[in-house]
């Protein structure tokens, strides 16, 4: 037993070290050592969040309920960064990196969960900054229960995480993968529950809506922020459910492309 | 100690799956230095990856009871985008050695100089080759496994080579693969053949010399 629990943490000693090799090689290529370097993490999502912003704000665009238009737009489109840009960023990792698989301790999901971790910084980042840079010049409040809202964070980072490896894994045996999820994620954008709440959707669309996991999340969301100003719908238990099977999927399918990932 | 216990290998072709590997067995211990001769193509590459642990076996075991390098290779191993440096540094965090005393040898022993601040793309192949030599040395492994690679060095990078490993590092393992008998021959004293996926193990290189050729002609 003890052997096995010292194996266990040697074990979790060299994954770290190399998620953390790995993460550094990410910042290396990405950033590079130009101008603002690794602060593109989050100025980058920042720049789009502050985009939609100012664009929701300047059409007063109709959300269908009387919330604040800048804190609105700032969890709406926050989230969307997680679902929208993990898969973007997994999709295609393997093939720069897959020398780096020579090495025994280098598996395929390491490169996977060193994007992620980048990822989640960047969008957690630039979430934050934004919430309290507009908080602090008065153009919204802070959270009415800020446990929920990273409950909520945390819970759509790692539905985006999953979807990101469950996309990225089958793209690499079936390149078609990577051709439609580019239109999928345009056109699931508007159905993401960013831009409207499902507590204003006729009474017989809602359970529609609720099947899109992220919806889920982004009611979550805003209950933690808005709290008592709106009435959130979402269906939790689906939620972890969708989180759990999106997870199962990804693992299953990166076993079957680890088995053949060096010799590709 | 490295030992493969019925070791096989198949990959997916169009044309269905093609057995690389059949029930391959091998024991290296301490200080032995083996080499497998093989002709192009022979499924020694694969058979180097799988005791370096970085592709699975379909079937069989292999057991390391002491630290083995990744291949010393052409390929692999490198993030080409990445400097020479950043390959180091990368390297290092893996094996979770620190990088920064390291960099006087690599760069003495590569004699990269202003190159190593540049992409791995960018070098020829003995300058990779050089690269990969030097920081499997700062690693220092119980094990190397070597594929090919001293072979295409010049005679200063050979010099340093037989140094580094015959010399300061006589006591660790070594296993190359070449389809060059007479390399083998010289730095090996034990050696097996690798034809059609069987591995046959030989007590004498001279002998297993002779069957390889005899395989060859």
């Amino acid at each position: 037993m003890l052997s096995r629990i010292a194996r266990l943490l040697s074990s979790w000693r060299i994954e770290q070290r190399v998620i953390y090799a790995l993460l550094m090689r990410e910042v290396m290529t990405r950033f590079g050592r130009h101008n603002l370097g690794f602060l593109w993490l989050f100025v980058e999502p920042m720049l789009f969040t502050v985009g939609v912003t100012t664009l929701w704000t300047a059409t007063r665009s109709l959300h269908g309920s009387n919330l604040p238009i800048v804190p609105f737009a700032v969890t709406g489109y926050s989230s969307v960064l997680l679902w929208r840009n993990m898969p973007a960023r997994c999709i295609n990792s393997v093939e720069p990196n897959r020398t780096l698989l020579y090495h025994r301790n280098v598996k395929v999901i390491d490169i996977y969960l060193a994007r992620l971790l980048l990822e989640a910084a960047g969008a957690t980042t630039s979430f934050m900054v934004l919430t309290l840079f507009f908080w602090s010049i008065g153009w919204m409040n802070g959270p009415e229960d800020v446990l929920e809202v990273v409950e909520a964070w945390v819970l759509l980072a790692l539905f985006g995480s999953g979807l990101a490896m469950f996309l990225a894994s089958l793209s690499e045996e079936f390149e078609i993968v990577d051709k439609l999820w580019h239109p999928a994620s345009y056109l699931l954008f508007p159905l993401s529950g960013a831009a409207f709440l499902v507590s204003t959707l006729p009474a017989s669309v809602q359970p529609l809506a609720l099947t899109l996991p992220m919806v889920n999340g982004v009611e979550m969301l805003r209950e933690g922020y808005f709290g008592s100003s709106m009435t959130a719908v979402y269906n939790l238990p689906y939620f972890v459910c969708t989180i759990i099977v999106i997870w199962l999927l990804a693992l299953i399918q990166i076993r079957k492309i680890s088995k053949r990932a060096i010799a590709a | 100690m490295i030992q493969l216990d019925q070791v096989s290998k198949s990959y997916e072709t169009r044309l269905g799956p093609r057995q690389v590997l059949k029930k391959v067995d091998l024991a290296v211990s301490r200080q032995q230095k083996v080499g497998i001769l093989g002709r192009n193509g022979a499924g020694k590459s694969t058979l180097i990856r799988l005791i370096s642990g970085a592709e699975e076996p379909n079937s069989g075991k292999i057991h390391r009871s002491m630290s083995v390098s990744w291949p010393l290779a052409f390929t692999g191993a490198f993030q080409l985008a990445l400097t020479g440096i950043d390959n180091l540094k990368f390297i290092c965090r893996i094996y979770g050695k620190d990088w920064r005393d390291k960099v006087d040898y690599v760069r003495e022993f590569t004699e990269l100089g202003i190159y190593l601040q540049e992409p791995v793309r960018s070098y020829s192949s003995g300058m990779q080759m050089r690269l990969a030599f030097a920081i499997s040395m700062v690693i220092d492994f119980d094990c190397f496994l070597i594929d090919e690679i001293v072979s295409v060095g010049d005679a200063r990078f050979h010099a340093k080579c037989h140094e580094e490993l015959f010399e300061k590092r006589k006591d660790r393992s070594l296993i190359i693969v070449s389809h060059d008998a007479h390399y083998i021959q010289e730095h090996c004293e034990r050696a097996c053949v690798l034809q059609e996926g069987h591995l046959t193990s030989f007590d004498s290189i001279d002998e297993a010399y002779e069957n390889y050729s005899k395989y060859l002609a």
